[in-house]
């Protein structure tokens, strides 16, 4: 078993807007394609041109659908690691190979000590881990942590590939642990949530729901269908319209 | 409890390990989006694709297909070196060549065309983002025979627009997603375009506007609309047509911009139809206060719009507007009368209407900006109607497609929404009217041996004098564009030339040359029907009726295997391509640009950008304007091409850095050092519109001016919007008998039906054809954001995402068919019948079943494993769709398409589903049989880890 630190300094984390995702998939190709070159082992695929390809992944978009009839709709639902406070896949490792950093509590995986035994994957009630069946070693989202702090890449792109890249800027980047950072901000204005708080994980990242949506139809016709006037011959309107050319001089 | 590390004993990472030895600033070709990219290249591989920030078109984000462009670059399906076919069509048994034969062969097989009969030469190029070059390849060559994909995706679109308001949706202009407080899309499902929508929905998202999708499937951008109207398919054009029936119901039009702007004053005479003109041909209003007929652009003229005036010839004629508000304020398109065909509740439509008129008119925002307009009358300010629309494949890929665009822009014109703050706002070089646009070249006797065209295959006819027909009303164009059965086809129609060359109607062709297109597949209707015919021999012969098929490709598609000589491209990482102004730009409303592709890293295969194989074949064969005088080639490939031709005095390809010190644009000498700028620039070049040019284009003198300097037109060309199309009327007068040339007699009915100079609605075609019980529901596609065209599948990463597609059927109709998970059902259509998994879906129109487009794959194609999901349990709706409508016992067969532009009809589909039986095995039908791998192509590989090389441990 591993323990986990009392607190971290900062809470680093992802902030994921479900009124904007559209669920294009470019944070979860994005994210691969970063990743597979850079922390640790590349994420490998298998079978990829094949009847049965597949790979591993450190993000995921998965899509529902919700309501009825004119209310039904698909919803986007990006998922990857949240980076628990209290994260069950770090404690449940043997090796010490999972941990949280204390700095800003990153949850990472140490490939060099994993032996890929897969408990932290039953652990984690969110699906988050996937295991590299060419390294044998357990991946999951590292929040870019090889971006983040990078002095070889500009300032302004110090952030996790997923939120880089995201075209509906669905996705945020900050500091949890700071109230007036702009993602703690966001959360208190867009009543942001916890995935299954029941676990009793505290997670770090947190979801804005979609917006509240005006009832349909959003405004009610001035008439009424009884009500409205016969349009057949246009005179009315005819008559409206001198006098509105009339006033245009 | 054991525990191994506390925090401070965690590992020592390196936070800022190398990335990348160099980046590389190109455009994306993942999609037809044309994002900036920046290549990061490590040990001479690519090590990461990211956004360019600086990138006008995408500012830093990029999709799932741009992310995932390593392993399109890298795909086992790349084609290698030229191929020959040396078995029967269709199979994929070739062997491989040098170039110097592929190209001398090509050049044998090409030169006795044009100097025979150089129309025999059919030359379609796809999704090609290089028609500036390829059309003028054809000009050069002399055959009219050339187009594009724009016939079966969005030429309904272009050609509306063009004719309404001088631009159209997309590539021609935007929604002004900083201002706009009510956007409304129409028939756009998760592309076209990528990543600026995904971007500007969330703009507005954060700005609180309301975003109103118009879609039979809730999905992507539908998903996350505010409002979502689950619109039957093909019915758009009734529900846009009632609400312009509330708009002016209501009085909520905006008078003062349609008397400045449109032709709504014009007269027309009630005899013909056609506009009352003066002596010179202008259009004539009648002046309020006078009471005199005045030229529509006369200095102070006050036009009426209503009453009846009697020309000095006796004739009488009548404003537009008043035959508009006639027309439309019709009960037939009231909204409790349309609400049935059109599946949205009166109410909805009612309150549709009220929003639009109540944010254009009662949130106007202004710019403070005076400007002066081409009658040069002084304005203090910008006014902006804050309403903006667009609309896409769900609209265009209609029979009725035209006309229902054209009907979405009337809405937006009689709102005042266009290219004002806040509403639809153009893209340079447009606004340009259809008259700035050339005619169609080919006419009845321009088509001679070794000679060029005197213009450009493709254009934009103005009336039936334009058309390319020969004594007898008959096609000149083996596609049969711009003639009576499609007269504003401007994009050609790329779906019909296998089937007509294999019918030898109009007549046989001797070459078919074709670039990046997909035709032995996803890109026909009839799939199936198309391999027979690229297969079949005439009998007595022997021979191929296509006698010769040269195809350039990149990729293993489905359609190499129906090829003879295969001319293998590059991927987009190792070529020169330019994104041109004379072609398909990316400017943006407030600026203009254009870019360029170069070679980042360097082909390691024998393959060569096709652009530059055309431009060898040009010298091969002395076409003009490919050769110098003494006969040897003008240009050492396409790089030298881009810099060094010019359309025009001082207008080439690229518009940054002209002249040649370079400091330049829009117009000037060619810069030897262009490409060198551009590439230093990141790939792409920008020029700012002046402020005072930025609003109202289509009338803007600042704007005319800034565009006569740009080149992109000799003169000023104001655009007054045409509501009322003259065009169209002239191919009625001429239905009628009453004016010259005439159509054949049986599309005479037609063209006088569909043709209405006003927008109408009509069903579409192949649902009016069959009785409607027995194909009760419509079934489309939607194009999934992860993948573009067939592309998507060749990828290792794109492929996890969609493997294989179910058809998505309505909750209700599920049930009813007692349908469980896993379940296939038979579709049937008129044509054909599918076999395909189906899933339950509630957000759907519930007449309509649909599924994602081109993820079914031929068993072999794309170097996937010939039992990959995509061939067994991926389908095509194409089986189902044929290129001609279902007989309906006139014994003539109709094509599948708008009648006015040709577009191809694929989205009327109308089928009927049943439950397949338990004990059928679980693959799509039909199955084709599959296709060889070819000579020389490598065995994918059976794993992949994708940077492994780099990997440094992660614990320092």
């Amino acid at each position: 078993m591993t323990s986990l630190p009392q607190q971290t300094d900062k809470k680093l984390g992802l902030v994921i807007d479900l009124d904007i995702c559209v669920g294009c998939h470019a944070c979860v190709v994005s994210c691969k394609e970063w990743n597979t070159g850079g922390y640790g082992a590349a994420l490998s695929d298998q079978d990829p041109y094949g009847d049965h390809v597949s790979g591993s992944w450190l993000n995921r978009v998965h899509s529902y659908e919700a309501g009825e009839g004119a209310n039904a709709r698909v919803v986007h639902f990006p998922k990857s690691c949240l980076h628990c406070d209290d994260a069950p896949c770090v404690t449940v490792c043997p090796t010490g190979a999972s941990y949280k950093r204390s700095e800003d509590g990153i949850v990472l995986v140490n490939e060099d000590r994993c032996i890929g035994c897969g408990l932290c994957a039953w652990a984690c009630p969110y699906g988050a881990r996937e295991m590299d069946v060419a390294e044998g070693v357990m991946k999951k989202c590292t929040l870019c942590v090889d971006r983040i702090y990078n002095d070889n890449i500009p300032e302004e792109d110090r952030v996790p590939a997923c939120v880089r890249s995201c075209p509906a800027n669905a996705r945020h980047f900050g500091d949890l642990a700071d109230p007036g950072s702009e993602v703690s901000l966001m959360v208190l204005a867009r009543g942001g949530f916890d995935l299954m708080p029941e676990q009793g994980t505290k997670p770090v990242n947190k979801y804005l729901p979609p917006r509240e949506r005006p009832a349909e139809p959003s405004s009610c016709g001035k008439r009424s269908a009884s009500e409205r006037e016969s349009t057949a011959d246009a005179t009315g309107f005819f008559r409206w319209l001198d006098q509105a050319l009339e006033r245009m001089g | 409890m054991t525990a191994v590390r506390q925090g401070r004993a965690q590992p020592a990472l390196d936070l800022s390990p190398k990335v990348s030895d160099e980046i590389r600033k190109t455009t994306c070709y993942m999609c037809a989006c044309r994002c900036g990219i920046n290549v990061h290249l490590r040990d001479g591989k690519v090590r990461y694709i990211e956004g360019n920030r600086d990138h006008p078109v995408n500012k830093g984000v990029l999709c799932a297909k741009g992310s995932a462009g390593i392993m399109q670059h890298y795909a086992p399906s790349r084609l290698r070196k030229p191929l020959l076919r040396v078995g029967e069509r269709g199979k994929g048994e070739f062997k491989e060549i040098e170039w110097e034969e592929a190209l001398s062969l090509a050049t044998e097989w090409l030169k006795p065309v044009r100097a025979s009969d150089p129309k025999k030469l059919a030359f379609f190029t796809g999704r090609d983002q290089s028609q500036a070059l390829t059309g003028w390849w054809a000009q050069q060559f002399g055959t009219p025979n050339f187009a594009a994909h724009g016939g079966f995706c969005s030429v309904n679109m272009a050609a509306a627009g063009i004719y309404t308001m001088g631009g159209a949706f997309w590539e021609f202009g935007s929604p002004d997603w900083e201002r706009t407080k009510l956007f409304v899309v129409f028939g756009v499902a998760e592309d076209h375009d990528s990543n600026p929508i995904k971007m500007g929905l969330s703009r507005l998202k954060a700005r609180g506007a309301k975003i109103v999708s118009v879609n039979p499937v809730r999905t992507g951008y539908s998903a996350i609309a505010d409002q979502w109207l689950g619109v039957r398919p093909g019915t758009d054009g009734l529900l846009v047509l009632s609400l312009i029936h509330e708009l002016l119901r209501n009085r909520s039009v905006d008078l003062d911009y349609l008397i400045r702007y449109t032709n709504v004053p014009w007269l027309v005479v009630e005899d013909d139809g056609l506009f009352a003109r003066d002596a010179e041909g202008k259009a004539l209003v009648q002046d309020r206060a006078s009471g005199t007929l005045k030229p529509f652009d006369a200095k102070d003229v006050k036009p009426s719009l209503h009453g009846t005036v009697t020309l000095p010839d006796g004739r009488k004629a009548r404003p537009v507007f008043e035959l508009m508000a006639e027309t439309y304020l019709d009960e037939r398109y009231a909204p409790e009368r349309v609400a049935e065909e059109t599946g949205i509740a009166a109410d909805h439509i009612v309150a549709l209407a009220e929003e639009l008129a109540r944010v254009a008119f009662e949130e106007e925002i202004t710019i403070e900006q005076p400007w002066v307009d081409w009658k040069g009358e002084r304005h203090e300010r910008f006014i902006g109607r804050p309403v903006s629309m667009h609309a896409m494949r769900g609209i265009s890929a209609h029979s009725n497609g035209f006309q229902t665009c054209r009907a979405i822009h009337v809405l937006q014109i009689l709102l005042g929404s266009v290219d004002c703050p806040g509403g639809f706002r153009y893209k340079p070089p447009y606004p340009k009217p259809p008259a700035v646009h050339p005619r169609p070249a080919g006419k009845l006797g321009e088509v001679a041996a070794n000679q060029p065209l005197t213009g450009a295959p493709l254009g934009y006819p103005l009336g039936p004098e334009d058309l390319l027909v020969d004594e007898a009303g008959q096609p000149l164009r083996i596609d049969k564009a711009y003639s009576w059965e499609a007269p504003l086809s401007a994009h050609g129609l790329m779906h019909m030339v296998i089937s007509n060359a294999y019918a030898g109607d109009p007549y046989p062709v001797d070459v078919l040359f074709m670039y990046m297109a997909n035709m032995a597949w996803n890109s026909s209707m009839n799939s199936r029907g198309v391999m027979e015919m690229l297969e079949a021999k005439d009998p007595e012969t022997g021979e191929y009726r296509i006698p010769k098929i040269i195809y350039a490709d990149a990729y293993a598609s489905e359609m190499v295997a129906y090829s003879d000589l295969v001319l293998p491209d590059t991927t987009y990482l190792e070529r020169h391509d330019c994104i041109s102004l004379l072609d398909r730009p990316i400017c943006e409303p407030d600026a203009v640009a254009d870019s360029i592709r170069w070679p980042v890293v360097e082909p390691d295969r024998d393959v060569r950008g096709f652009q530059s194989v055309l431009i060898d074949l040009g010298g091969r064969l002395g076409l003009p304007g490919f050769v110098e005088s003494d006969g040897t080639p003008r240009y050492r490939d396409y790089a030298d091409y881009m810099v060094r031709h010019e359309r025009k005095p001082g207008v080439g390809p690229l518009a940054g850095w002209r002249g040649e010190d370079g400091e330049d644009w829009g117009t000037g000498a060619p810069n030897p050092d262009q490409l060198q700028r551009y590439i230093d620039n990141g790939g792409f070049w920008t020029g700012e519109i002046p402020e005072e040019a930025l609003y109202f284009k289509f009338a803007n003198a600042a704007y005319q001016d800034f565009a006569v300097r740009m080149g992109f037109y000799n003169a000023s060309q104001p655009m007054v919007f045409q509501l009322y199309l003259e065009t169209l009327q002239k191919f009625r007068l001429a239905a009628e008998g009453r004016a010259q040339p005439q159509p054949p007699e049986h599309l005479r009915e037609r063209i006088a039906e569909c043709f209405t100079p006003l927008p109408s609605w009509y069903a579409p075609f192949e649902q009016a054809h069959l009785e409607e019980g027995d194909y009760p529901l419509h079934a489309i596609t939607q194009r999934p954001m992860a993948m573009y065209h067939s592309w998507g599948s060749q990828n290792a990463w794109l492929r996890q995402i969609h493997s294989s597609n179910p058809l998505f059927v309505p909750g209700p109709l599920y049930d009813e068919l007692g349908l469980e998970p896993g379940d296939w059902v038979w579709v049937t259509s008129h044509h054909g019948r599918i076999k395909v998994p189906a899933a339950r879906m509630e957000a759907v129109n519930d007449r309509t079943v649909w599924t994602w487009n081109a993820i079914g794959k031929r068993a072999g194609a794309w170097e996937l494993s010939p039992s990959a999901p995509e061939a067994k349990k991926g389908f095509l709706l194409n089986h189902l769709i044929h290129e001609l409508l279902p007989p309906k016992g006139d014994g003539l067969r109709w094509s599948n398409s708008d009648p006015i532009t040709g577009q191809a009809a694929w989205y009327d589909l109308r089928v009927r589903i049943e439950k397949a039986p338990a004990d059928e095995a679980a693959v799509s039908e039909p199955q084709v049989p599959g296709q060889a791998r070819f000579a020389g192509m490598p065995v994918p590989p059976r794993e992949l880890r994708y940077g492994q090389e780099w990997d440094e441990g992660t614990d320092a």
